[in-house]
């Protein structure tokens, strides 16, 4: 692969914390190797702009390799950037071409509140994970790995939905900012399994719930998240949820 | 010298008879007692959940913002447990042996056993949380190999098992947090610990959003903060990785064990240019079927599909046969640096060796043509079913790969070097993970106990959660029955105030420094002279002069650095200046330790030490000990537990 310098023009939120009035800032990076990440690239910005006496841009990251889910940003009008199945980190410079205006905004979203220019608060998917999004076993109380067999099948489908990283691009890619896509990934990495049969039905109504609580929309298909989902959560879950939810409604002595 | 508190008798049933004999905290006492749990990794998240279902009061912190991202959660290939499931003649005392022989016979055989005995739990309690392994059809648990073993016993989920792993974990803690036990505190981070009497009783942390200094109390403290490999600048750990909390503990009175032992992972992505800011790793697990070679000719430009046969040297399995590309990872690394430094290496920087799944994809294409029955099939449709075969397996590192490097692994081999990813060295801790201050405990990575002077891949998910699972809640109470009726200590205690106003102070101090380099480009030069001189070959001379930069770096740190903003807010600049500023000083440690050990041993590799062919010359007659140092006024004065082998008999380290 050819490698290539750029020169770019940034457009970046800046807002000084929760509370204040925030707006869009202009900046001009030089000589960017397209071999760089997107998150190296801010790197390089910030060193600047310490160098310069400013204040750098505050952004979540840690793990860089695409799997704590830390990362966020919306570029150019897309959660975690132009490239489809791919974290804000992973995205490398290559996607982009010399000259280019790159406009950087936080994940928005009345549930996830900015708290300095690109960093907002996910602490409402926590809550939603405490309201029942877990298999109710205390430590020590488990039969042998092998003592209950599961289909193959549903162990993946069950890890394809438990591959969800909870960066919250479901909620910034949604008209409605629903969180219905993590939601319903959760609901269906337990519902699959046989360990998580028996909290099936109360799992899905408190989870349920404690997301209408935290404020997020309601679902009404339009798929948004699935096309920017960086792992490529399937909205198959969404229906699953559904019909979980559905069958948990009759149950109402539970 | 501390005691390492290992419990009388026979190898096997030290840790049955501790857990019968242990003393217990009732019920009703345990809701009186709180206990503060710093790191939500492996280690931290099941120390929290154990414990606060338990029924004890827990306070958890993590600087990320929720304790889900904890860096365990890049774990990629896998976690060792002793099942046998495979009937290919693995056990428990198997597991034990490996993982001793692997750790160079520097590891306490006691702590080794016990961790091997309960490995077997964890696998349990991981599936019964909804921890989705991977499956065979037959809806059981599927294994694969992993580095310095000859057995299958590493249970995954695909080429993320350690997120799988911490997801189970986090779940179980954030039940205990609905349910009151477990109260979390995100985006927070210990700055000091608070010593009442001689006993650790609280915490000093900082609120990474409002900058508030806060003080909180606990009966005891569990650090479970992982590793220190990001003294190196460029490792594998997560930006935010960092040895703070260890390292004000160590300024407390707490033992810092073999500082020296890093493990560099042999496959990594290699560095793509100064710009890097971080390392990638590609999992141990595509050992299991990548090969690893250099083209015989030295400065071959040929691209690799070019290369013929005969022409490469797949130079681990003409060294080891027996483990060939399977050899564990500070044999791995070493010989790949050595090819590189003899002029094989590839790619434009020459500092990289192929990992080719080409056999690999016609073995599986084959396999697949029989299993379905497909007769005769052309060359272009049996390469086909085996690259989906390898995309099964391993297709999230392939994603990986492609989005950094721009190539695609299924058609050109993977470039890889070696990379810091772990660190065996830790805070010192006894058999019941307490470490030289009364009270602190340590747990996971962040202490020194079971991996000697090299890990074994798939044994750090099995400690983190062996520690924090099945360990912990049986050897805490042991302490806590003594607590039993000691009321909680206000936070307004001399002892509170007095270590928040350090804290204040050295946060003071660290933003009136006003000078003009930045943060980074400190850390950047201290994980450059690490690299250099404490890295996968050390000598004398080069720890020597290593010792000089790394002082002169930190007088210059402290009278250059600048950082912008305030305290009172959101400052990551100033959250990376206090870690740059413990780095700095716990690499001067590793260098002293690296220098004052002299031989090599697992991942610690001194030059000057070494056969004839290349490999780690141990010297157990002179070495055979855990190095403990204790910290006093910027120096540091070395003790020594001695190892005593009564069951392993320790040899030259062979993968032949």
């Amino acid at each position: 692969m050819q490698h290539y310098n750029m020169d770019l023009t940034l457009k970046v939120w800046r807002q000084q914390n929760r509370n204040a009035q925030g707006g869009f800032e202009t900046y001009q990076v030089k000589d960017i190797s397209s071999e760089m990440s997107f998150l190296e690239m801010i790197d390089v910005l910030n060193e600047k702009l310490i160098h310069e006496g400013g204040d750098p841009i505050a952004f979540d990251h840690d793990c860089r390799e695409g799997i704590c889910g830390t990362c966020s940003m919306v570029i150019d009008g897309r959660p975690h950037g132009p490239w489809k199945g791919t974290t804000t980190c992973q995205l490398h410079m290559r996607a982009f071409k010399n000259g280019e205006t790159i406009v950087i905004e936080p994940f928005r979203a009345n549930s996830f509140p900015v708290l300095k220019d690109l960093v907002v608060d996910r602490k409402a998917f926590d809550r939603i994970i405490q309201a029942g999004g877990f298999i109710s076993v205390n430590t020590g109380n488990a039969v042998d790995g092998n003592a209950i067999p599961i289909d193959k099948d549903d162990a993946d489908n069950s890890f394809a939905a438990a591959s969800c990283i909870g960066c919250g691009a479901c909620v910034a890619a949604c008209k409605n900012s629903s969180a219905m896509l993590f939601v319903s990934a959760k609901v269906s990495h337990l519902a699959l399994l046989p360990q998580g049969a028996p909290e099936k039905s109360t799992r899905v109504a408190a989870m349920v719930d404690q997301m209408d609580k935290e404020g997020f929309g309601s679902c009404t298909n339009t798929y948004a998240c699935e096309a920017e989902c960086p792992k490529e959560i399937s909205v198959m879950n969404i229906a699953r949820l559904n019909r979980e939810y559905l069958a948990s409604s009759f149950n109402a002595d539970k | 010298m501390p005691d390492a508190k290992i419990p009388a008798g026979p190898l096997e049933t030290k840790w049955t008879k501790y857990k019968s004999s242990v003393r217990l905290v009732n019920p009703s006492n345990k809701r009186k007692i709180e206990v503060i749990v710093v790191g939500t990794g492996l280690a931290g998240a099941s120390a929290a959940a154990s414990l606060g279902e338990l029924g004890y009061k827990v306070k958890a912190f993590c600087y990320q913002d929720s304790p889900r991202r904890a860096h365990s959660i890049a774990a990629q290939g896998g976690i060792n447990a002793a099942k046998n499931y495979q009937n290919d003649g693995d056990s428990v005392y198997r597991l034990f042996y490996d993982t001793i022989k692997g750790g160079d016979y520097r590891a306490r055989e006691a702590n080794v056993y016990r961790l091997a005995e309960v490995s077997n739990n964890i696998i349990d309690q991981c599936v019964a949380q909804g921890v989705p392994f991977a499956r065979e059809y037959g809806g059981l648990l599927s294994n694969r190999s992993f580095g310095g073993t000859q057995v299958q016993r590493t249970f995954y989920a695909a080429g993320q098992t350690g997120q799988q792993l911490l997801i189970g974990a986090y779940q179980a803690m954030e039940r205990q947090v609905a349910l009151g036990t477990v109260e979390m505190f995100s985006r927070h981070e210990m700055l000091e610990v608070v010593v009442i009497d001689g006993k650790a009783r609280g915490i000093i942390t900082r609120d990474l959003v409002t900058g508030k200094v806060e003080r909180h109390f606990g009966h005891a403290v569990l650090l479970c903060t992982g590793g220190y490999g990001n003294v190196f600048y460029l490792s594998t750990n997560a930006m935010g990785c960092n040895v703070t909390a260890a390292w004000k503990a160590h300024r407390q009175g707490a033992y810092f064990a073999n500082p020296c032992f890093t493990q560099i992972h042999p496959t990594c992505i290699p560095v793509s240019g100064d710009h890097q800011s971080k390392l990638t790793l590609m999992s141990e697990s595509l050992r299991n079927d990548g090969r690893i070679w250099v083209p015989k000719k030295q400065g071959d430009n040929r691209i690799a599909t070019e290369i013929p046969e005969d022409e490469r040297d797949y130079f681990l399995e003409r060294r080891y046969p027996a483990f060939g590309n399977l050899v564990p990872r500070d044999v791995a690394s070493r010989a790949a640096k050595e090819r590189c430094d003899a002029g094989h290496g590839v790619g434009t920087s020459k500092q990289a060796v192929f990992l080719d799944f080409a056999d690999a994809i016609q073995r599986y294409g084959k396999a697949e043509v029989s299993k379905r029955n497909l007769g005769q099939v052309d060359a272009v449709s049996v390469t086909q079913l085996g690259k989906e075969v390898i995309k099964e397996k391993y297709g999230n590192l392939f994603d990986m790969y492609e989005k950094i490097t721009g190539e695609n692994p299924y058609v050109v081999p993977m470039r890889i070097y070696p990379a810091v990813h772990y660190t065996m060295g830790g805070l010192w801790v006894d058999y019941e993970l307490m470490t030289t201050v009364t009270g602190l405990y340590c747990l996971g990575e962040a202490n020194f106990s079971e991996h000697g002077a090299n890990r074994l891949g798939a044994s750090a998910l099995m400690q983190g959660l062996a520690d924090g699972y099945f360990v912990i809640p049986y050897t805490i109470g042991n302490y806590l029955a003594d607590e039993v009726g000691k009321s909680h200590i206000s936070i307004d205690h001399p002892g509170f105030m007095e270590a928040e106003k350090k804290v204040s102070k050295h946060l003071a101090e660290l933003m009136k420094i006003n000078g003009k380099q930045s943060v980074e480009s400190f850390h950047k030069r201290l994980g450059k002279i690490m690299w250099d001189k404490c890295g996968m070959a050390r000598n004398a001379e080069g720890l020597k002069q290593a010792i000089q930069e790394i002082r002169a770096l930190k007088k210059e740190f402290w009278s250059d650095l600048r950082i912008p903003g305030k305290i009172d807010e959101m400052n990551p600049e100033l959250d990376k200046a206090g870690r740059v500023a413990d780095f700095l000083e716990l690499g001067e440690l590793m260098c002293i330790d690296a220098l004052e050990r002299n031989e090599s041993c697992g991942g610690h590799f001194r030059e000057e030490y070494q056969t004839s062919e290349g490999e780690a010359l141990r010297d157990d007659a002179g070495y055979m000990h855990v190095a403990q140092w204790e910290y006093f006024h910027d120096q540091w004065k070395l003790h020594k537990e001695p190892l005593n082998y009564e069951v392993v008999k320790p040899s030259q380290r062979s993968y032949k």
